[in-house]
């Protein structure tokens, strides 16, 4: 961060000679200059036969240096109302109304002019920066592509400003990494090349859409870290458009919740965050999971019940609890992905100790790549175990034929990530949730469609869904129907490999309560797989924290999430933001400060 | 909350909505009291009929929804392709094109209604020129038919029936090696991305090599041999005279075991995309054999691949077909194709071009049309293409909405 502040006078210098093409609006902002007016803009599609509203009459003003957060579910229009002021509807979508930066209004221009503002007064930081770096063009190509399209530059001037602006968004060697490709970096590496890329021309006006959802937490945090830092030096106002009141906590200085295309309240983060008027505001605000909500100070009186990793000794096996066999028992257990090609053999798991005792919610948690996923996987047997052991009920599933496998997969039901892709497209949700009972019961006709009609039942959907496509279906719908489908045969393990987190917070909350509800009826034990702390906090008794392939603390719920003894426990639980201001600040202190320690000792 | 407040809901054709009216929907059903008049909950939380509506959105995808309410994949696929314009031309021409030949000409052993049923040679009249005249066309006033609409070739036979002959020989040609491409491209293709591995190199190099055959040259193979195997094997007349009659099934059928390999390529990278789909593990989870998996769960979802490409492949067979006939191979006497009928008379090109136009006309509507069901099918069942509707009609709609919304406020006012 220190680099590019000793030489503030020789970065300026290649950049402001530079003679800019496009055209510059409004002239030079200062802080606390308003620079964007928005006023009754509505944004409308043509769905079917008709006009869909989806944003209506909104209203808003933003000054120079200031975060406005737009919050609200998917659907509500968010992201539509921002990238309407940069003309990017698709084809079926209008604008209307106005929306005024510094004197220029931008509803209604014509392509060529919305090109000089595109990038130049305006820019977007995108959600997946993977897909918004074209993977065919060195990462430093596409900065300076920006800096050339708006600016008279020379490619070498160019290339300086692009390294400047690398090390201003902290790319570790910069001149290096000017020649790497998106693939070759990594995801919050990838972010803040988009990052540096949407403020090379110094835009007055900075969108930043879901900047960090597609990230892994400790990553979000250092992301959140340099934005804030930025906001400071650039004099850009800053939408950011964000689902999680976390995020929204940490940065925003102005708050505007929307519901169903329209604004249902504005007002400032500490309003919002403590006296929310509204009733959708207050629900969603009730709806996102915190962390040790209900914490005791007596029960933190024992020594914490946790195990962790040490130098080259793995978690061992808890003790059983009771003698009843356990629902999953891994024993050294180790996944590894075969060679393919070129690619050599991956290791995604190793020296795996776990038990899940029957009746139990047991989290998994760990950022992604972390080889969560793939323990789910083994243990419904569709991936198959390179070492040691794992049982499922009393059953060795280690090298079993498929044959051999026709009784365990009774016993055994999961959840997928995404509900969209987990249901056969083609097939009416009651056939979905009828298959497994059609394949080991023989169930059919009338009886079938007495159970199927029972499982719709106890997960709150009504009967008549049963003839519905997916695609007819929300992605919460959707997703109780994933459960009913796995809770057809009755198991006694479910793996739930994070069922919610493609789900909006609201609608969260209700699936989460769901499946509590059908945990206690039910009594299967489970394996709950989230990279959400919180999430897995609410349902689970006790909590496995998985590191590249390794567990790395083991232990109950509550000691986990308050006095986690592992130093990358402590990480991930320091990252995860807090939605209230005030709490944020603290946490944020605490979160920088180890992300500093950690840089220093890397 | 009680269950009469939501049962009535549950009737509610808004998927979107639905999930609202759910009995676990307010988070606060358990955690409040619905008291409203105890202020400390009520300073926070609002009465409960409020804040059902008010405090939870529309959820995603809202809009969308209203196109496919209550519709099954295949209902929708159907109605986008009504709606396609090239494709149902397309439809209407081609089954226009099969209805008039059918019934002209009979179909099997069944006669037509055309007077001539047996193609013979004859005088030829007017030097063979077609008699129909239509107005406006080479200054006809008035519209006849005439004994040979379509004129005579030069033995005097009528062309009109040889023509619609071929015709049916060519839409014969297109179904039968359509059938066969897609069964054999299907099978191969579904196999290899299936199973992967060895099956999978097994397959595609077997595929490799059929690929390597020339069509033409293997045409002209089949053709030689259709003559001389009877020979060979010294079958009756009986045998031979039903190979020769059957000359278009069997060219057909020989095409379509070269031709599947595209489809097999095709269908294999579709299955390699779809056995990573959440919703085969969750098949194979519940217990689904190998079998179930591969029929019931990714083969309707690689129909649009399928059936957009056997399409296709059916229009390029059909010209196919008259190339392999023009260059001599393929369909021989006594069997009647429209490609046969242009090299039989290419000669004549320049004096009487109606021998090389007719046939001509009909090649291309039938493989325009094919061509033009198989574009309006891939629009159908790729999701992604949208129609934008003409300025003109978001225009009108947009007043109508306007319309509305004053209608209602009026409304409001009083």
């Amino acid at each position: 961060m220190s680099q590019p502040q000793q030489h503030p006078e020789k970065a300026r210098s290649v950049f402001t000679d530079a003679i800019k093409l496009s055209r510059d609006t409004g002239g030079p902002v200062a802080k606390g200059d308003t620079i964007l007016k928005v006023q009754d803009l509505t944004v409308r599609f043509w769905v079917g036969q008709e006009w869909f509203t989806a944003v209506e009459n909104m209203s808003y003003e933003l000054k120079a240096g200031e975060v406005l957060a737009i919050v609200g579910e998917s659907g509500s229009g968010k992201t539509q109302s921002s990238m309407s002021l940069l003309g990017l509807l698709p084809p079926t979508g209008r604008a209307t109304g106005s929306a005024d930066l510094k004197g220029t209004e931008l509803v209604g221009m014509s392509i060529q002019e919305l090109r000089e503002v595109r990038g130049n007064e305006i820019s977007v930081i995108f959600q997946e920066p993977m897909t918004a770096l074209n993977p065919v063009y060195t990462v430093g190509f596409q900065i300076v592509e920006t800096l050339r399209t708006h600016y008279l530059m020379n490619p070498a001037a160019a290339k300086a400003r692009a390294i400047e602006l690398m090390r201003m968004v902290e790319i570790p060697e910069p001149e290096d990494s000017f020649n790497k490709f998106p693939h070759q970096l990594s995801g919050g590496q990838r972010q803040r090349i988009m990052i540096a890329q949407a403020l090379a021309c110094e835009p007055k006006l900075l969108i930043a859409d879901e900047p960090t959802t597609a990230l892994d937490v400790t990553v979000q945090a250092e992301i959140l870290k340099l934005m804030r830092e930025l906001r400071e030096r650039v004099s850009a106002g800053i939408i950011l458009i964000t689902h999680d009141m976390g995020v929204v906590a940490d940065m925003a200085d102005r708050i505007i919740v929307m519901k169903d295309g329209k604004v249902v309240e504005h007002g400032s983060s500490h309003d919002i965050f403590k006296n929310p008027r509204h009733p959708y505001t207050q629900q969603l605000l009730a709806s996102v999971p915190h962390l040790a909500e209900h914490v005791d100070d007596d029960d933190l009186a024992d020594r914490p019940n946790t195990v962790i990793e040490t130098e080259g000794n793995p978690v061992p096996l808890s003790a059983a609890r009771t003698n009843t066999e356990p629902a999953l028992l891994m024993e050294d257990v180790a996944i590894v992905y075969p060679k393919q090609g070129r690619r050599p053999e991956f290791r995604a798991a190793e020296h795996i100790n776990l038990r899940v005792d029957q009746g139990e919610v047991v989290g998994l948690v760990g950022e992604s790549g972390s080889g969560k996923t793939t323990l789910g996987r083994a243990a419904v047997a569709l991936l198959p175990v390179r070492e040691g052991k794992l049982t499922v009920g009393g059953f060795d599933i280690t090298n079993k034929s498929v044959k051999e496998l026709k009784p365990f997969r009774k016993t055994v039901g999961i959840v997928f990530q995404d509900p969209g892709s987990s249901l056969n497209p083609r097939l009416p949700v009651g056939e979905s949730i009828g298959e497994p009972l059609f394949l080991h019961e023989g169930l059919k006709g009338a009886a079938l469609s007495k159970k199927v009609e029972d499982l719709l039942d106890s997960v709150h959907l009504p009967r008549a869904m049963r003839n519905r496509y997916p695609h007819e279906l929300s992605g919460g719908q959707r997703q109780r129907i994933g459960i009913a489908r796995a809770l057809a045969l009755n198991p006694k393990l479910l793996i739930a490999d994070e069922p919610t987190s493609a789900l909006d917070v609201s609608v969260q909350a209700r699936v989460l309560k769901l499946f509590k509800e059908l945990q206690e009826q039910y009594g299967f034990a489970c394996l709950f797989i989230s990279h959400d702390l919180a999430v897995v906090e609410q349902v689970s008794s006790r909590i496995a924290v998985m590191h590249r392939g390794h567990l790395v603390e083991v232990g109950d719920t509550l000691d986990i999430v308050t006095r986690p003894q592992h130093p990358y426990t402590q990480r991930l639980l320091s990252a995860v933001p807090v939605p209230d201001p005030d709490e944020q600040r603290k946490r944020r202190e605490l979160r920088d400060a180890i992300i500093e320690r950690e840089h220093l000792v890397s | 909350m009680s269950n009469d407040n939501y049962t009535p809901k549950y009737s509610s054709d808004d998927p979107d909505r639905i999930e609202e009216a759910l009995p676990d929907a307010p988070p606060h059903d358990t955690e409040i009291p619905v008291d409203t008049n105890d202020s400390g909950a009520a300073a926070v939380e609002v009465p409960e009929t409020v804040a059902d509506d008010e405090a939870y959105g529309r959820g995603e995808g809202v809009g969308e929804g209203q196109d496919v309410k209550g519709l099954s994949q295949g209902q929708i696929v159907w109605s986008r392709f009504v709606r396609h314009r090239g494709a149902m031309f397309g439809l209407i021409t081609i089954a226009a094109v099969f209805v008039f030949s059918a019934i002209s000409m009979g179909i099997g052993p069944i006669d037509g209604l055309w007077r001539v049923q047996t193609i013979s040679s004859g005088d030829v009249i007017n030097g063979g020129r077609p008699s129909l005249s239509i107005p406006g066309i080479g200054g006809a006033t008035e519209f006849a038919i005439g004994a040979n609409p379509f004129g005579q070739d030069s033995l005097g036979r009528d062309y009109f029936a040889q023509v619609m002959t071929g015709v049916q020989t060519s839409l014969l040609v297109a179904v039968v090696l359509g059938a066969v491409a897609i069964t054999l491209g299907v099978t191969v293709g579904s196999l290899a991305g299936f199973y992967r591995g060895k099956v999978d190199m097994a397959l595609m190099r077997f595929t490799d090599l059929v690929i390597t055959l020339p069509v033409i040259v293997l045409g002209a193979v089949l053709g030689a041999l259709v003559s001389k195997i009877p020979l060979r094997l010294n079958a009756g007349p009986e045998l031979t005279q039903s190979i020769r009659e059957n000359m278009p099934v069997i060219l057909a059928v020989a095409l379509g075991c070269i031709l599947w390999t595209g489809l097999a390529r095709l269908v294999r990278s579709e299955f390699l995309t779809l056995r990573e789909r959440e919703f085969v593990d969750s098949a194979r989870v519940a217990g689904a054999s190998d079998w179930r998996i591969i029929t019931k769960h990714m083969l309707p979802n690689a129909v649009g691949v399928i059936v957009v490409n056997g399409t296709l492949l059916m229009s390029a067979a059909v010209t196919l077909e008259a190339a392999l006939s023009f260059v001599g191979f393929g369909i021989t006497e006594p069997t009647i194709s429209l490609g046969r009928l242009i090299s039989e008379n290419q000669g004549a090109f320049s004096t009487r071009p109606w021998l090389f136009w007719w046939p001509g006309v009909f090649i291309i509507l039938i493989a325009l049309s094919i061509n033009f069901i198989g574009d309006g099918l891939r629009d159908a069942f790729d999701p992604r293409t949208k129609k934008i509707p003409s300025a003109r009609a978001m225009a009108k709609a947009e007043k109508q909405l306007a319309a509305s919304r004053a209608a209602q406020s009026q409304e409001v006012a009083p």
